[in-house]
C-alpha cells in the first residue's frame, strides 16, 4: 500500500512539475508607456522578468527602468545583445537602459547565464 | 549578508555537524545538530529559497531551486526523523549550503576578474586637463573642454582627449589604447590619443575629438557590445538550461522510485540519491560557459588593440581558409619611396630631379623630393615648367632644357637610353622607373616603388604557419604586384581589380572556402563586409566602427595574426567550457544517482554539492586562464 501510495505521489509530482514548468501559458504583451519622444516601461526582476514581454515604438527612444528585487546571482546581470547592452542591475534599485528600437522585430534579453529570458516586440 | 560572511558563518555552524558525522560527540546530540542545522537551513540558504520561490511563481526553475530543494529534503526528512527516532541527516543539508556559498563566493571573486575589462577601459579616462585660456594654463574638467581648445601636456601627465599637436614634441606612452609597446614620436601636426601617457617633452595639442568621439570612447563601446553579443554556438547551452531544472527534478523523483520501490532501498538511502542528483546538477557551468570566455576574450584583445566585436566573429575565426589582404596601405607603406638611383652622378641626378618635380603635383613626386631632402640636396630654379600629359615634365633649369618621364618623352625628344637593360631589370621587380635627362644626355634612372611594410613577410609567414592561405588583391599591375607578393611570401595574387570589383573577388575565394579580408576600413568596406571575417586596420583615431568583425587600432600586420589566434583561442575556450559543463552533468548526475553503486562507484549529497559548487568555478577559472594564454 505503501509503495502504491509512494508510486502514485511520484507520478503526480512528475506530472505537475511538466505542466508547471513545460506547459507555461505565454504572457500577455505590456505596451510602453509613450510620449511621443521617449517610450518608458518599468520592469520588474524577481524570479524572471515582469512583465516578461513589452512592446515598443519603433523609432520612438526607449527607457526600460529595471528594478531588480531578487538578490540572486542569476538576475545581477541582463543582456540585451540586439541593442549591444549589458548591465549590472542593483538590487532595490531602479536601473535605467536607453533604447533606440529603430527596427521592428522580436528581440530577447535575458539573464548574464541565460537562463531567464524576456522579449522586445518593436511595432 | 555577504556572501564570503554568510559562507563563514555557516562553516563555524556546520564543523560540530561534521565532527559529529565523524563519530565525535556533540552535547545535545541530535538536537543541538538540529538547532545548527536549522540555524544553516534558514539563515545561510534563505537566499536560495526566496530565489527559488520567486523563480516558482514565475513558473521557472534554475540553481537556486535545485539547492532549495536538495538542501530542504535532506533538512526535512532529519526533522522528521528526530521526532520519529530515526537516523538524522542534519550534517548534508548544513554541508550542501556552505559549500554552495563557498562556490559563490569564488564565483563571485572569479567572475569580478573576468569582467574587468571595461571598467579598466573606464578608469583610463583623464579626469582633468590644462587648458590654455587667454595664454594663461587653467585646470579644467575633461567634459568641460571643447573641440579646438588648446591642451598644454607636461611629461608624466596624461594626455586628456584625442587631438593634434600645434606647439612642441615629446614622446608617447600609447599601450594602454593602442596595444603598442614602444613610445611614439609626437611632433607638430601629429595626432594624439587621449588616455595615453606623455613620457618626455612638454606639448600643446588641439582637441579635435571629445566626448563619445573620442578613440578610448569608441573602443568602450566597442567592447561594451561585444561583451553583450552573443555566440551562435551558446543557443546550444540555452535550449538546454530552459529544460535542465525541471528535468532534474524528475531525475531525482525517478531515482528515488527506482531505488526505494524497485531495489528495495531503505527509505534514507534513496533519500540520499534524489537528493545527490538533485544537487550535482549544475546549469550555471553551462550559463557561464559562453559569456565568460567572450569577456575575456573580447578584454585581452581590447588590451592589445585587437577590437572583437562580437561572439559570431570568434565562430566565424574558428575555421577560415584563406586571408586576403589589400596591397596599398594594408601590405605596404601607402606611400612611394625611392628605391633606387641609378647614374654616374646620383647627386646631380636627384637634384635635377627634384628641382623637376618640385612644381609637379604628380603622386610620385613627393617621393623625389623627400629623397633629395634625405640626401641634403636643395632644389634649383626651373622655368618654363610644363607637363607633358602621360610622359612626364620638361622645363628650363638655368639655360638647358631638363625634363624627368618614361621612353615617350625621351622618344619625343629624340634622345638615346644607354640604360635600358637596367630599367628593364626594375621594372621586373614591380617598380615604376623615371628617367632624368639634361641637355639632351640621360643623367640616369629613379626607380619607386611602394614598399611593404616591415613585418608583412612575418605576418605572412606566421599565416601560413596557422595553416591559412594568405592572398593579395590590388588594382595594381600584375608586375607591380607579383614583386610585392614576392617579397612578403604570398603566392596568390589577383591584380589589376578595379575597387568596386574586390567584394567580388572576395565572394569568388568564399566558394573555395572561409575568407578573413584584411583592409583599411574606408576604402574596403564592401569587401569587409563581404568576407565571412573583416578584419579593419586602423590608423591614428579613427577606428572603423562599421566595417569588419574585427577593428585593430594599430596599423600593425601583426595584429592579423594576433586577432586570429585570440580569436580562435577564445572559441577553442568556449567549445572547452561547454564540454566540460556538459560532460560535467552527463557524467555526474547518474553518478548521484547510484548507476555505479555496482563498482563501488557512489557519491555522498556533499561531496556532490561539493562538485556543483566546484563547477561553475572551474568554468570561469578556464576562462580567465585564457588572459594568459599565449598569443
Amino acid at each position: 500500500m505503501e509503495q502504491i501510495l509512494i508510486l502514485l505521489g511520484s507520478i503526480v509530482m512528475i506530472g505537475s512539475i511538466i505542466w508547471w514548468f513545460f506547459a507555461k501559458p505565454v504572457d500577455d504583451a505590456v505596451d510602453a508607456i509613450s510620449d511621443g519622444k521617449l517610450q518608458t516601461i518599468n520592469i520588474t526582476v524577481s524570479g524572471g522578468y515582469s512583465p516578461n514581454r513589452i512592446v515598443l515604438r519603433q523609432g520612438v527612444p526607449a527607457k526600460l527602468i529595471f528594478t531588480r528585487q531578487d538578490a540572486s546571482s542569476c538576475f545581477e546581470e541582463v543582456v540585451l545583445p540586439d541593442f549591444g547592452v549589458k548591465a549590472k542591475l542593483p538590487v532595490d534599485i531602479d536601473y535605467e537602459i536607453n533604447i533606440q528600437p529603430d527596427t521592428a522585430g522580436n528581440y530577447h534579453y535575458t539573464c548574464g547565464m541565460h537562463m531567464f529570458s524576456g522579449e522586445i516586440i518593436v511595432k | 549578508m555577504k556572501t564570503r560572511n554568510l559562507f563563514i558563518f555557516c562553516l563555524v555552524l556546520t564543523l560540530p555537524l561534521v565532527y559529529s558525522m565523524l563519530g565525535g560527540d556533540l552535547p545535545g546530540g541530535a538536537y543541538t545538530m538540529a538547532v545548527l542545522a536549522t540555524l544553516v537551513q534558514f539563515v545561510g540558504g534563505s537566499r536560495f529559497m526566496r530565489a527559488a520561490w520567486s523563480a516558482f511563481k514565475h513558473r521557472a526553475a534554475n540553481m537556486d531551486t535545485l539547492v532549495a530543494v536538495g538542501t530542504s529534503v535532506a533538512y526535512l526528512y532529519s526533522v522528521w526523523a528526530l521526532g520519529s527516532g530515526g537516523e538524522v541527516y542534519f550534517e548534508i543539508s548544513s554541508l550542501l549550503i556552505t559549500f554552495i556559498l563557498l562556490g559563490q563566493w569564488l564565483e563571485e571573486l572569479t567572475k569580478g576578474r573576468a569582467s574587468k575589462a571595461i571598467e579598466k577601459l573606464l578608469d583610463l579616462q583623464a579626469k582633468e586637463a590644462t587648458v590654455m585660456k587667454d595664454g594663461k594654463p587653467v585646470k579644467m574638467p575633461v567634459d568641460q573642454i571643447r573641440v579646438g581648445d588648446i591642451i598644454m601636456v607636461r611629461p608624466g601627465e596624461k594626455i586628456a582627449l584625442d587631438g593634434e599637436v600645434t606647439e612642441g614634441s615629446s614622446s608617447v606612452d600609447e599601450s594602454m589604447v593602442t596595444g603598442e609597446s614602444i613610445p611614439v614620436e609626437k611632433l607638430i601636426g601629429a595626432t594624439v590619443i587621449g588616455a595615453t601617457i606623455n613620457k618626455s617633452g612638454t606639448f600643446k595639442f588641439r582637441a579635435t575629438k571629445v566626448g563619445q568621439d573620442t578613440l578610448l570612447a569608441q573602443i568602450i563601446d566597442l567592447v561594451g557590445r561585444a561583451q553583450a553579443s552573443r555566440a551562435p554556438i551558446q543557443k546550444y547551452a540555452d535550449r538546454i538550461s530552459s529544460y535542465f531544472v525541471p528535468t532534474v527534478l524528475i531525475l531525482a523523483i525517478l531515482t528515488f522510485d527506482v531505488w526505494f520501490l524497485l531495489l528495495g532501498a531503505s527509505l534514507p538511502a534513496a533519500m540520499l540519491f534524489a537528493v545527490a542528483v538533485v544537487v550535482i546538477a549544475c546549469p550555471c557551468a553551462l550559463g557561464l560557459a559562453t559569456p565568460t570566455a567572450l569577456m575575456v576574450g573580447t578584454g585581452r584583445g581590447a588590451k592589445l588593440g585587437i577590437l572583437i566585436k562580437s561572439g559570431e566573429v570568434l565562430e566565424a575565426a574558428s575555421d577560415i581558409k584563406y586571408v586576403l589582404f589589400d596591397k596599398t596601405g594594408t601590405l605596404t607603406e601607402g606611400k612611394p619611396v625611392v628605391t633606387d638611383l641609378v647614374g654616374e652622378d646620383q647627386t646631380r641626378l636627384i637634384q635635377v630631379a627634384a628641382s623637376l618635380e618640385a612644381a609637379s603635383e604628380h603622386p610620385l613626386a613627393g617621393a623625389i623630393i623627400e629623397k633629395a631632402g634625405d640626401l641634403e640636396q636643395s632644389t634649383l630654379a626651373v622655368e618654363q615648367f610644363k607637363v607633358v600629359e602621360g610622359k612626364g615634365v620638361v622645363a628650363r633649369l638655368g639655360a638647358d632644357e631638363a625634363m624627368i618621364g618614361n621612353r615617350a618623352l625621351l622618344k619625343d625628344k629624340g634622345i638615346d637610353l644607354p640604360l635600358e637593360h637596367e630599367m628593364i631589370a626594375l621594372e621586373k621587380q614591380g617598380k615604376t622607373v623615371m628617367i632624368v635627362a639634361q641637355k639632351g644626355v640621360v643623367l640616369g634612372l629613379i626607380a619607386v616603388q611602394d614598399t611593404p611594410k616591415p613585418n608583412a613577410a612575418a605576418a605572412v609567414a606566421a599565416l601560413v604557419q596557422m595553416g591559412l592561405v594568405p592572398a593579395m588583391i590590388t588594382g595594381d599591375n600584375d608586375q607591380t604586384a607579383r614583386a610585392i607578393a614576392a617579397q612578403v611570401g604570398i603566392k596568390k595574387v589577383v591584380s589589376e581589380v578595379l575597387p568596386g570589383e574586390k567584394a567580388e573577388q572576395v565572394t569568388a575565394f568564399r566558394q573555395r572556402g572561409k575568407v578573413a579580408f584584411v583592409g583599411d576600413g574606408i576604402n574596403d568596406a564592401p569587401a569587409l563586409a563581404g568576407a565571412d571575417l573583416g578584419i579593419a586596420m586602423g590608423s591614428g583615431t579613427d577606428i572603423a566602427i562599421e566595417a569588419g568583425g574585427i577593428v585593430l587600432v594599430k596599423n600593425d600586420l601583426e595584429d592579423v595574426v594576433r586577432a586570429l589566434k585570440l580569436s580562435r583561442k577564445t572559441f577553442a575556450r568556449i567549445k572547452l567550457n561547454l564540454f566540460w559543463a556538459t560532460i560535467y552533468n552527463v557524467a555526474g548526475i547518474p553518478i548521484a544517482a547510484g548507476v555505479f553503486v555496482g563498482v563501488g562507484l557512489t557519491l555522498n549529497p556533499a561531496i556532490a554539492g561539493l562538485a556543483m559548487a566546484l563547477s561553475s568555478v572551474s568554468v570561469v577559472t578556464s576562462s580567465l586562464l585564457l588572459a594568459r594564454s599565449r598569443i
